[in-house]
Formats: C-alpha cells, sequence, structure tokens
C-alpha cells in the first residue's frame, strides 16, 4: 500500500457575481456597499405578489463568458427554482438554472510547468446571490439583503486539474478572462468572486480512490491552492492507512491554514427543482451569439500573442503584461506614447511591478498618469536621462507625484552628452587612478568598470554613459 | 403507492411543517387519499409528449439593465417581525 | 332602473354620475349603508376601507367638477379580494400569516384601479391563499351566500362574489387558479370573468399557483365585464409572463348578434357528477343560442377527465414553492417561542398556516421531491400538453364551448370541509379552462330552489372579445342578470 502513489482530481466551483448595474430581476443597484437593507425593493425582498423580470444584460454577461471559454451556448434555456429554507433566501428558494444551463462543454488552456493543459468546463449558468447574514454580539443573526438578487454566473469545471499549481494557473485565468471581458470584477474581498474545491485522489493504476471532499470557504487562490495541498495529503494518509475520506463538506481556516468538517453529504439535499413558472424560456440564436462575440474583446492569450509579434517582447513577459486587462491596457498606452514596446515593457517590468507589489498598490491607485511615465522613458530614449537618473525620477513620481521635466530640473539630472565636457572628466579621472590605469594596460578588464564608475561620479551621474565609455577607450589607447 | 406516516414525517420535514402525533395519522390518510386520485394520471400514454410549462409560446421576455429607485430602509423593514440596526434579526446563523 | 343605489349595475351607477345624478360620495355613502346592512349576515370583507373610499370619492366629485373625466370606473366603488398587495393596507390573503401585512407596494391592477379613479370599498374574504371553493377556508370568517346564507358563496373569491351580489360594491376583482372567479359567480349569480393566462397581469396577486393565476373581474351584467376588463387588461413590464399585444376595446365586443356563431358542447362536461338541473339549464342555454342564430354540436374534449388529477399536482407544487417565503423572517406571522432559526421557520408555518394550505404545501413538496418529479409534476405537465391540444382541436371547429360552470347549485356550509376530495369536485369544469390557459366566463343562467345556476363560455386564447358577445347577447334575450337576492 505505501509504494502505491496517487494523482489528485481538482475540479472547481466558481461563482461571479456579473458587472450589470441592476439586479437580476429587480431594478435595484449592484453598487457593493452601502447602508445595510438600502439596495432592497418588493421584488428583491420576495415580498409576497412579486414577479421576476429578467435583467437582459445578466443573460449576455454569461453568454459572453462561455463564448471566452469556448462553450456551446444553448439555443434553448431557462431558469428553475431551487428550493431550500435558510434566512438569506428571501424567497426560500434561488432563481437558478438546473438542466437547461446557458452555457455547457467550454475548455481554456493553462500553462503549466509541462506545458499547456486543458481544462475542461462542464457548464456556465445563471443564478441570484443571496442576502448576508451578520453576527451580532448577543448570539443573534442581522440579515442585510443588498447583495440578494445581484446576478451570479455559476462555473463548473471537469475534474482536470492535478495539482494545486493547476487549480491556480486556472484560477488567474478564469479571473483575468472574468476582467477582460467585463462581465464580472472579480473582487474576493468583495465576494464577487467565490470559489468551491472539489478534492479527491485516485491511484494510479486506478484502484483505490477517495471520496470527494468539497471545500468552502475559500476567500483568495492562496487559499484555496494551500486548502487543495491540505486536502491531497490528508487524502493520501487516510488510504495509506487502509481508511477513506467522507463524502463531505469542508471548511478552510485561514488561520489554522487546514480544512475542518461542517457536513457530510451522505443525504443530498432534496432541492426539489422546478421550472420558474413566472419566467418563460429564452431563445438565443446565431444572429445574437454573434452580435455578442463580436462585442468581446481581445482576450488573454490572444493578446499575449499579439504582443510578442508586434513589439518584440519576450513571451513571459508579454504573459505577465496580458495577465489583467488593465495592466495590457496600460501597456498598450505606454508603447503608443514611447514607440518602442521592449523599453515600455522593460520599465513596466521591473520598476513599475516591483513598487507596485512592494506598496501593495494597483495600478489605479498610481500617483503619475501614463503620460507623465511615457515622457520619463522618452528621456531616457533620447538620451537626456541616463538609467540611474530616470530611476531616481521613478522613485519620486512613484512616491510623489509631478512632471518629470521638473523633477529631473529639480534634481539636476539632466545627463550631459557634451564630448568636451566629459573630455575632461575622463582626463581628470585617469590622471587620478594611475594605477587602474596600468592594470587595464596588463588586460585587466575590471579596470575599465572602475574607471568608468569614477568617471560617472565625478559628472554626478549626469555624463551619458554611451559618450563616457567611448571616449574612456579613446583615451586609455591614447595614453 | 400508499403514503405511509414515514413519508408524511418526511415531506413535512422538507416543508418546515409540523404534526402532532395525533393529527399525522389523519393527515396521512387525507393525503393518500388525494395521491391516489392524481395517480389516476399513470394511464396516460405521454410518450414523446412534451412538458407544458408555460401556456403561451412566449420567449425572451427581458427587462433592460436600468437602475430603478430602491424602498427607504423602513418600508424594507416596515413588516418586520424583529429588527435591530435596520437588519432583519433571526436566532444566530450557523455554517 | 331600480330605486335603490345598490342595485345598479356599474355602468348605471356611472351613468348617472356623468348625468350629475347622483355625486360620487352620495354613490360611496350608499355603498357603505348597504354594506353595514349586510355584512352582518354574509362576512364579505376582510378590510373596510369607508375614510379612504370617501376620500377617493370626493377627489372624483372635485375631478368631475374641473370637467374631468377618467373613465367608466371613475368615481364608482369597487372592491378587492385580498390576496392582491395594496401599499399601507393589509393584504392578508385570509391567513394568519399576513394578518398583519401590510405591503409597500400597490400591484399592478390596483394601480389601475387608482390610476382609472376607482373607489375602493375594501378588500374581500377569501379561502386562505385562495385555496378553496367554498371561502371557508378564511382565517377570519366564512363568507356566506347572499341568495341563502346557510350556502357557500362558492370560493376561493366568495368574498368577492358576495360583495357585488349583496350590492355591497358594483364589481369586484377575484382570482381563478382553477375557477375561484368562476365557480363562486356561478354560485352567486354573477358574471365572472378568468381572462386569458398572461392577459391581466399578475404581479402584486400573492401567487398561489403561477402558471395557473389569473386575475379578472366580478360584476352583475356582461356590459360591466366589458369595463372592468378595459381596466384591468393589458401587458405589464413588471410580470414576465404578461403578454404584449394592442389593447382591444371589450366594450365594443357588446354585440347582440349571434348568428353564425359556431357553440360546441363539450361531452366531458355534461357527464356523471354534473346535477341534472344544472345540465338542463346549460342545455336550455344552447337552445336559445340556437334560436338567436348560432349553431351548437357536441364536441370532445378526451382529456378533460384528467384536467383535476394535473390541476391538483401543478397547484400544489407551485404552492408548495410560493409559499415557502412565509418563514417568519421579513413579514407576517412569527411563532412567538423557538430554538433556532430553523425552529422558528417550522414553528411559524405550523402555526400560521390553516390545514388546506398545509395539506397542499405538503402534497406539492411531496411531488416535486426527490424521485417523484417525473412521477408526478412533469406528468401531470405533460399531460397538460395533450389537455391542451384538446381545445385547440376543438377550437379548430367551434369559436366558443359551452359548459356548467358548477356542477351543482351553491351546497350548504359546512357540507364538504370534512372531505377535501369532495370539495375538490367542485372544480371539475373550471379546472381544465386553467390549465390550457384559455378564458372562460360564468355567467347566470338559471335557478334552482332559489340558488343560482351558472353557465360557461370558453374561448380561444386572447378571444375574450367573442364571449363577450357570446354572453351580451344570451344576456340581452333572458332576464337572469337583472336578478338580485332578496337580503
Ligand atoms: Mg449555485
Ligand atoms: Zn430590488
Amino acid at each position: 500500500m505505501s509504494e502505491m502513489k496517487f494523482k489528485t482530481l481538482v475540479g472547481l466551483e466558481i461563482h461571479a457575481e456579473l458587472a450589470t448595474a441592476s439586479k437580476m430581476f429587480c431594478g435595484c443597484t449592484t453598487t457593493y456597499g452601502g447602508d445595510v437593507n438600502t439596495h432592497c425593493c418588493p421584488i428583491c425582498l420576495g415580498l409576497p405578489g412579486t414577479l421576476p423580470v429578467v435583467n437582459k444584460r445578466a443573460i449576455e454577461f454569461a453568454i459572453q463568458t462561455g463564448l471566452a471559454f469556448n462553450a456551446k451556448i444553448a439555443k434553448k434555456s431557462k431558469m428553475d427554482r431551487k428550493n431550500y429554507f435558510y434566512p438569506d433566501l428571501v424567497k426560500a428558494f434561488q432563481i437558478s438554472q438546473y438542466d437547461m444551463p446557458l452555457c455547457e462543454h467550454g475548455h481554456v488552456d493553462i500553462e503549466t510547468a509541462s506545458g499547456k493543459k486543458r481544462i475542461g468546463i462542464e457548464r456556465i449558468h445563471i443564478e441570484e446571490d443571496t442576502g448576508k447574514s451578520l453576527h451580532a454580539e448577543d448570539g443573534s443573526s442581522l440579515l442585510d439583503y443588498n447583495r440578494c438578487g445581484v446576478p451570479l454566473i455559476e462555473i463548473v469545471t471537469l475534474p482536470d486539474m492535478s495539482s494545486a499549481e493547476e487549480a491556480g494557473a486556472f484560477l488567474e485565468l478564469l479571473k483575468s478572462t472574468l476582467e477582460y471581458i467585463e462581465v464580472s470584477d472579480c473582487k474576493m474581498e468583495q465576494g464577487s468572486l467565490r470559489c468551491d474545491v472539489n478534492v479527491n485522489v485516485v491511484s494510479e493504476d486506478g484502484t483505490v480512490k477517495s471520496n470527494i471532499a468539497e471545500i468552502k470557504n475559500l476567500n483568495s487562490f492562496k487559499a484555496a491552492m494551500k486548502a487543495i495541498e491540505f486536502e491531497t495529503k490528508r487524502h493520501i494518509e487516510l488510504l495509506e492507512r487502509g481508511e477513506n475520506t467522507l463524502k463531505e463538506t469542508r471548511r478552510w481556516d485561514d488561520a489554522k491554514n487546514e480544512t475542518f468538517h461542517m457536513r457530510t453529504k451522505e443525504f443530498v439535499q432534496d432541492y426539489r427543482y422546478f421550472p420558474e413558472p413566472d419566467i418563460v424560456d429564452f431563445e438565443i440564436d446565431a444572429d445574437w451569439i454573434e452580435r455578442l462575440e463580436l462585442e468581446l474583446p481581445e482576450l488573454p492569450e490572444a493578446r499575449k500573442h499579439r504582443f510578442i509579434s508586434a513589439y518584440g517582447i519576450p513571451e513571459y513577459d508579454a504573459g505577465v503584461l496580458t495577465s489583467t486587462r488593465q495592466m495590457a491596457d496600460y501597456f498598450e498606452t505606454l508603447v503608443n506614447s514611447v514607440g518602442d514596446g521592449k523599453l515600455a515593457s522593460n520599465w513596466i517590468m521591473t520598476e513599475l511591478m516591483r513598487r507596485l507589489k512592494d506598496e501593495g498598490l494597483e495600478l489605479g491607485a498610481l500617483r503619475f498618469t501614463v503620460e507623465q511615465f511615457a515622457e520619463l522613458i522618452a528621456m531616457v530614449k533620447d538620451g537626456t536621462l541616463n538609467q540611474n537618473a530616470a530611476k531616481k525620477v521613478f522613485r519620486r513620481l512613484f512616491e510623489e507625484g509631478g512632471e518629470p521635466k521638473a523633477i529631473v530640473e529639480a534634481e539636476g539630472l539632466v545627463q550631459t552628452s557634451d564630448t568636451g565636457l566629459i573630455k575632461d572628466t575622463v582626463d581628470s579621472v585617469l590622471s587620478a587612478n594611475p594605477q587602474s590605469v596600468e592594470d587595464y594596460k596588463n588586460g585587466k578588464d575590471r579596470a575599465f568598470g572602475f574607471l568608468v564608475g569614477q568617471v560617472m561620479k565625478a559628472s554626478k551621474g549626469k555624463a551619458n554613459p554611451q559618450v563616457v565609455n567611448e571616449l574612456l577607450a579613446e583615451a586609455l589607447k591614447n595614453l | 403507492m400508499a403514503i405511509t406516516i414515514k413519508d408524511v414525517e418526511h415531506v413535512a420535514k422538507l416543508a418546515r411543517l409540523e404534526f402532532e402525533e395525533n393529527e399525522i395519522l389523519a393527515f396521512t390518510e387525507k393525503l393518500d387519499a388525494i395521491v391516489g386520485y392524481v395517480e389516476m394520471l399513470n394511464a396516460v400514454d405521454v410518450e414523446n409528449v412534451d412538458p407544458t410549462y408555460h401556456v403561451l409560446p412566449v420567449k425572451n421576455r427581458f427587462r433592460e439593465d436600468e437602475i430603478q429607485a430602491s424602498l427607504e430602509r423602513d418600508a424594507v423593514l416596515t413588516n418586520a417581525p424583529d429588527r435591530r440596526g435596520g437588519c432583519f434579526r433571526v436566532p444566530r446563523v450557523v455554517e | 332602473m331600480k330605486n335603490k343605489m345598490y342595485e345598479w349595475t356599474l355602468h348605471e351607477a356611472r351613468q348617472a354620475l356623468r348625468d350629475g345624478q347622483v355625486t360620487s360620495v352620495a354613490l360611496t355613502e350608499a355603498i357603505f349603508e348597504r354594506i353595514e346592512a349586510v355584512e352582518p349576515k354574509i362576512d364579505a370583507f376582510i378590510t373596510l376601507l369607508k375614510e379612504e373610499a370617501l376620500e377617493s370619492a370626493r377627489a372624483a366629485d372635485a375631478a368631475f367638477a374641473r370637467g374631468e373625466d377618467l373613465g367608466d370606473l371613475h368615481g364608482v366603488p369597487i372592491a378587492i379580494k385580498d390576496n392582491m398587495c395594496t401599499t399601507g393596507i393589509p393584504t392578508t390573503c385570509a391567513s394568519k400569516m399576513l394578518e398583519n401585512f401590510r405591503p409597500p407596494y400597490d400591484g399592478t391592477v390596483v394601480a389601475k384601479l387608482k390610476a382609472a379613479g376607482a373607489v375602493i370599498v375594501g378588500k374581500t374574504n377569501l379561502d386562505e391563499f385562495a385555496m378553496g371553493s367554498s371561502t371557508e377556508n378564511s382565517a377570519f370568517k366564512v363568507t356566506r351566500n347572499p341568495w341563502n346564507t346557510d350556502y357557500v358563496p362558492g370560493g376561493s373569491s366568495g368574498g368577492s362574489a358576495a360583495s357585488v351580489s349583496a350590492g355591497a360594491a358594483y364589481a369586484s376583482l377575484g382570482s381563478d387558479t382553477g375557477g375561484s372567479i368562476r365557480q363562486p359567480a356561478s354560485l352567486c349569480g354573477l358574471v365572472g370573468l378568468k381572462p386569458t393566462y398572461g392577459l391581466v397581469s399578475r404581479y402584486g396577486l400573492v401567487a398561489f399557483a403561477s402558471s395557473l393565476d389569473q386575475i379578472g373581474p366580478f360584476t352583475k351584467d356582461v356590459e360591466d365585464c366589458a369595463i372592468m376588463m378595459n381596466a384591468i387588461a393589458g401587458y405589464d413590464v413588471k410580470d414576465g409572463t404578461s403578454i404584449q399585444q394592442e389593447k382591444p376595446d371589450y366594450k365594443a365586443a357588446l354585440i347582440d348578434d349571434v348568428k353564425g356563431l359556431r357553440i360546441g358542447l363539450p361531452k366531458e362536461f355534461f357527464g356523471e357528477g354534473i346535477a341534472q338541473e344544472v345540465k338542463d339549464a346549460v342545455h336550455a342555454a344552447a337552445k336559445i343560442y340556437e334560436t338567436l342564430g348560432a349553431t351548437v354540436e357536441e364536441v370532445s374534449i378526451p382529456n378533460a377527465g384528467y384536467a383535476l388529477p394535473i390541476y391538483y399536482i401543478i397547484a400544489s407544487s407551485e404552492c408548495s414553492s410560493n409559499l415557502a417565503r412565509f418563514d417568519g423572517v421579513r413579514y407576517g406571522f412569527r411563532a412567538p417561542e423557538f430554538e433556532d432559526f430553523n425552529d422558528l421557520f417550522a414553528k411559524t408555518r405550523t402555526q400560521g398556516f390553516g390545514e388546506e394550505v398545509k395539506r397542499r404545501i405538503m402534497l406539492g413538496t411531496y411531488a416535486l421531491s426527490s424521485g417523484y418529479y417525473d412521477a408526478y409534476y412533469n406528468k401531470a405537465m405533460k399531460v397538460r400538453t395533450l389537455l391542451k391540444q384538446d381545445f385547440d382541436r376543438a377550437f379548430e371547429s367551434v369559436d366558443v364551448l359551452l359548459t356548467p360552470t358548477s356542477p351543482t347549485v351553491a351546497f350548504k356550509i359546512g357540507e364538504k370541509t370534512d372531505n377535501p376530495l369532495e370539495m375538490y369536485m367542485s372544480d371539475i369544469c373550471t379546472v381544465p379552462i386553467n390549465i390550457a390557459g384559455v378564458p372562460a366566463m360564468s355567467l347566470p343562467c338559471g335557478f334552482s330552489e332559489g340558488l343560482p345556476i351558472g353557465m360557461q363560455l370558453i374561448g380561444k386564447h386572447f378571444d375574450e372579445k367573442t364571449i363577450l358577445r357570446a354572453a351580451y347577447a344570451y344576456e340581452q334575450h333572458t332576464g337572469y342578470a337583472q336578478q338580485r337576492p332578496s337580503l
């Protein structure tokens, strides 16, 4: 038994709130936050006598999601009622889709350490969100229905992922795709993207397998990945001991970094699904699908390949730059002003992303405009600034904002390519460092670098390094 | 197929209804009579017949994605049996 | 014209208002005088709105003084079944569950009546959540038949029927899921129309069975019915099953001419269980149509016998879901003692619902539960298809169908309360119509031992006009619409 090798099977169920202006069945705003119970009306409160009328945009967003994930769009579809009692569910049924989801049989390719891997998408359906319960100190629960009735898509994958990394890669791609096509803002911290994990392990010969555990309360992709790792280990350990896991729902504890038992699935909930009598069927014709397809922006994968060919940047960089639509848009705007893909890419990949990461900032929170950033890079390109000086300017831009030209002036950073001036500096550096000159002549290449540094230092970093190189080499040759 | 007391207990649980011991037998009998009656449908051949969920051939009734005013919170809570801090109050909801 | 104001028809009352013969306030006061006189005997209302009604009446009189005219309902007292939402006014569905529920919104039909200047006098009694055929299932009171107060008025819209029959309103609104307008109209000697599914908005009607429910009017005669239909029919963006089409003028259908009209008598509606005097009255009506130049032929609705089981499965299943929201959290009754939230739900629902409501919720929950869905709900929906096709086929050869409305005249209070199945049989002629979604009207066609007999005219989808024409012609040549109970 202990020799047995196992492979992990991971399937995901993702709920994403759609970025419509109004709710699924009523005109209440979907804006996040607001005072409790102020984004509610008779319809989303499920008051007796009210009826749902479907938000067309929500259906279109779901179809576009299906298109982005290469799914088959249903020609006929309908809504169903999923009946269960819970305080956050105002009608005691959720209007969802049961046997005729809007999209089925999709797939998407993720990058893994061993190359591309195709992950199957079983279905994408539409449904409504529930309210929230907040806990009061006296032990009771308080219900806020502001989120109640916000449209959701539920995306269900096949169990095609075989590791936490693959699940992570899928989730990143999913998120960036949903953001790209602007159907969801995917803010996990606001609950607009939620993910449940189904995981089990199976022996390589297929003879032994654990029962599927469903993990809930995963509040980040990292948590999802850690939970998968934790579960994989737990399942293998149990199987190796000759035991098995329960068919159960477990909950991730982010503080303890472990999952714990919530409820068994031995008795499946009886949701008594039936077709929603208050909503007539959907018929989705080819024209409608075509129109929605035309509305779709370029997807991350396509954009990545275009970046590689159009701007001559490496595949890795193109991947990073297209990981979010915001970043890709930022890059393209920058390239348009700078006119040099590689330069723009380098600046974003090194300086900008590093600082964003360090400060935990979003692109939207930058203190400078993309035009100002372009101005700075233009000064590098035309030789006004050398690399070091430009980095100094960038630092000030990032920390305080301001006009790049003004910063350059204030700090006296303009690069000089004045050969006369640089030649004088070279001469004085050479006379001040006879030992290094000697070393250089004896073939020690490192001495050249040292001398360049000395010239740059004497010029307070303003000298154009290329000119310094040339003049120094010439001077040494002439000695 | 006859409805048993156990069926009634199970269905009552699903429906969040409770029946006293002494009512449950009478209730089971009445329900059994009704179920027995509706099983008349077993005699109908419905092979290749589609169900009629909607009696009229209307499809694709949508509304545009437009925001409309929500209720004032007082109106939202006006019928609440128990409320607190702008919310509806219930016994603790545990996951 | 009758000498007592409350005996007028709606159109007579409206004409009197237009002629300046009477004010809306005087009309409304006369109606409330009548209500005070008869209400102790018939118990038609759950909520009376005298203050509000007089205020509307004053507003109507002021508008008339300015030369305004909002139409045929302006200034006329109307009653509404208490399962239609009215802003700030209790909407109880005759259930303990909603005893104190005051909706923060008006249902579409209520808004339409208000916009038409109608004077709403009160909310009428019904079987709890519209489940029943006698109005004995109300949590608050038993409504009595104005023709004989020992008898039921029919149900579930018994209060709406009794109020108009007794002269306590010129017209009223009811809802009809399996006969809840037509059967009480029949038992109370009124005209009652269940419109085509989708013609009148259901927004604001507390749902019983969503795929069957329709709102419709009770009136003293056919012309009043057309007036009410003009006010309430039409597309509503808030009801995703309401139909977008040009709105007909139903008054234009009031033509006293049925020459060449093809009337079908579906034989399955005249079988066992239909009282002989009812069959005789309907056959007599068919004879009258023939003398008026219509042709009458026997037709068949072969699956009509399955209508009741189909109905009970569909209606119960849908109601089990529609009534699940009554959980004591956001509105309505809440049990005083409970342990946790599941206990709160169960205790609230157990104490808040009456027996018939619980029975239907249980049947529906059972029919939808795992393992039974295909055998019950889906099966019923398939047989529904067959029944609908029967009607389609029948309407290939005839323009309207003529049947009894109720298998018997009114029965005694308490007579059927212990036997739900027997009670369900009251709807045997009316449920097939809801299942097929077609329109149908009940109108008086005779009496038996002082109790009214009703006949049912059934039309094609959206062909209310042919029903109205056939009913109008019949009414013009018979005297039943002029009969009033002596209370
Ligand atoms: Mg879901
Ligand atoms: Zn709303």
